[in-house]
């Protein structure tokens, strides 16, 4: 029942503009995609290259490990409060989901270049490739499936946790979830959960489909003739008569 | 495009030495074959040329020219690769894979993509593959892209590592025909590595047998290599200790050829006798019976390449 008001409560336009005279809806949506944007595009920055790097050269894959590890480890709204007392700002609040959006990433990109098989990446270099040419041509279209998996997990953690700068004061559909509680007004809590969690889902089930049309065509994933884009493929392989000549 | 080894020697940070002190010439427009058993450092010499391995010590010259002072990319760019496997880019149709050299060496795509369909042509693949993705092509045919990929930006020197080596024994018979085709026609330098004696006999003009750390156990054609082996491990190697090379005529085939066989007494072949009289032995070796006449049936094969 708590369940069906939830979605009653969403589906009312007036909550759209706003709730309790308060922001609506649609502001915290907003504010909420921005701030994970932002989170995102930040951890985008740090993790790629750092995790393309480890995965090209091999080199500093066992300090990455360990750096995500004790990332992970920090508790995320122990830090956000510490950074927020200090400065009640958006940029101190971007920081920490960044901290939580690389060690999927990063793992992702690193994972996705090891992946590659190792000869095709020597005969890329035997043919002439430079390290950038051999990263951009032939690793990276690769690795594309796997390092917007990272991404996902990224994306996922981020939009989940920023509901937790509501704490202090910053926007996002956190509001409904702590406002919902300090009133004793269940209904409202249930449908700021419920928003989450459908923003998280429908920005995943996005991401999924980039992840299936980066799949490279040519490279099937362990079903038979069908590429990674579901296009079968005329199926005989070895015509035993251009063979012969 | 003579290629020159210089007391190379390579050894490892762990202290493994692949090679130690090794000096060869690579005569050009023929081909040179390193063969020996895993771990005789035939690749490893053969990735010396284009610079995938620097060598600890010693020199590789191309032309009287230290490739050691050749930038790697366009050193690599002006010689050929064909390995195992054909390592051919997944994610990219027959003729993108074959067109890779040209286009990164500023071929506009058209006329690299024109060429790579001609190269197609030349090792004897189909034109309608071109649009194929290698996994949707056979073992064989993967092969023949590789080595058009190899020939794609012409070059002076063809470096083959054991690119035979895994797929199975017909279509690698054709292959090897194949390629004695191309290099009648295209006359490249060409070092080729294996570990199949019969292969480089086959395909050799010059063969070199390596052991264990790339020392030398004999260079010379087929021929010098069969009927004096170096010491007794060339003599093992070509089987020659084993009697394999040893051929007798036995008895009569069908009709008028005559059954090979070699010292364990197992068939090896037949030797066409018109009339009942072999030819060319006769010649060789007068006034020997034909029961103790020996050929060597892979010996001739080779004296054609």
């Amino acid at each position: 029942m708590l369940f069906l008001q939830a979605i009653q409560w969403i589906l009312d336009p007036e909550h759209w503009a706003a709730v309790n005279f308060q922001a609506g809806i649609a502001e915290e949506l907003g504010a909420h995609l921005w701030l994970s944007f932002l989170a995102l595009v930040f951890t985008a920055a740090v993790a790629l290259p750092v995790g393309l790097y480890i995965g090209h050269t091999g080199r500093g894959r066992g300090f990455a490990i360990v750096v995500a590890n004790v990332v992970r480890a920090v508790p995320t709204l122990g830090l956000l409060s510490v950074l927020l007392l200090v400065s009640l700002a958006l940029p101190p609040a971007v920081f920490v989901f960044v901290l939580l959006g690389v060690p999927p990433l990063l793992a992702g990109a690193y994972a996705g270049l090891e992946a590659v098989d190792r000869q095709t990446i020597d005969a890329s270099r035997a043919m002439g490739m430079t390290e950038w040419q051999i990263l951009r041509r032939v690793e990276l279209p690769l690795a594309a499936p796997l390092i917007l998996g990272g991404l996902r997990g990224a994306t996922l953690q981020i939009i989940a946790s920023v509901t937790l700068v509501s704490n202090f004061g910053i926007n996002s559909l956190g509001d409904f979830i702590l406002g919902g509680l300090a009133a004793n007004d269940y209904v409202q809590m249930t449908a700021g959960a419920i928003l989450v969690t459908v923003l998280a889902l429908l920005v995943d089930g996005l991401l999924a489909v980039v992840q299936r049309f980066a799949a490279p065509r040519g490279v099937s994933r362990g079903r038979g003739t069908t590429t990674a884009r579901g296009r079968r493929l005329s199926v005989p392989t070895g015509t035993p008569v251009s063979e012969g000549n | 495009m003579s290629i020159e080894f210089r007391h190379v020697r390579k050894t490892y940070p762990d202290g493994t030495t692949a090679v130690e002190d090794f000096s060869l010439v690579v005569p050009s427009h023929s081909t040179t074959v390193f063969v020996g058993s895993s771990g005789c450092g035939k690749t490893t010499l053969l990735r010396m040329i284009n610079r995938m391995v620097d060598p600890s010590d010693g020199q590789i010259l191309i032309d009287e020219e230290d490739v050691s002072r050749v930038e790697p990319v366009a050193l690599r760019r002006r010689i050929g690769y064909v390995m195992q496997n054909s390592g051919l880019l997944p994610h990219r149709t027959v003729i993108d894979n074959v067109a890779t050299v040209p286009i990164l060496t500023g071929t506009p795509k058209a006329k690299a993509r024109q060429d790579a369909l001609g190269l197609l042509d030349r090792v004897g693949l189909d034109r309608a593959l071109a649009n194929r993705y290698p996994g949707q092509l056979s073992g064989g045919q993967q092969q023949r892209v590789g080595v058009a990929r190899g020939l794609a930006a012409d070059p002076n020197i063809l470096l083959m590592d054991e690119p035979f080596g895994a797929v199975d024994p017909i279509v690698r018979d054709e292959l090897q025909q194949e390629l004695l085709r191309l290099q009648r026609e295209l006359g490249k330098t060409t070092v080729f590595v294996t570990h199949d004696i019969d292969e480089a006999f086959l395909l050799g003009t010059q063969v070199v047998i390596l052991k264990r750390g790339g020392v030398v156990a004999q260079i010379g054609t087929p021929a010098e290599i069969l009927a004096n082996p170096a010491d007794d491990f060339v003599a093992d190697f070509v089987g020659a200790k084993r009697g394999k090379r040893r051929l007798t005529a036995e008895e009569r085939g069908a009709g008028d050829d005559v059954l090979l066989v070699d010292a364990a007494g197992y068939p090896a072949g037949l030797i066409a006798a018109p009339g009942g009289r072999l030819e060319l032995a006769d010649a060789l070796a007068a006034g020997a019976g034909p029961k103790s006449r020996s050929v060597s049936n892979k010996t001739d094969q080779a004296g054609d390449a």
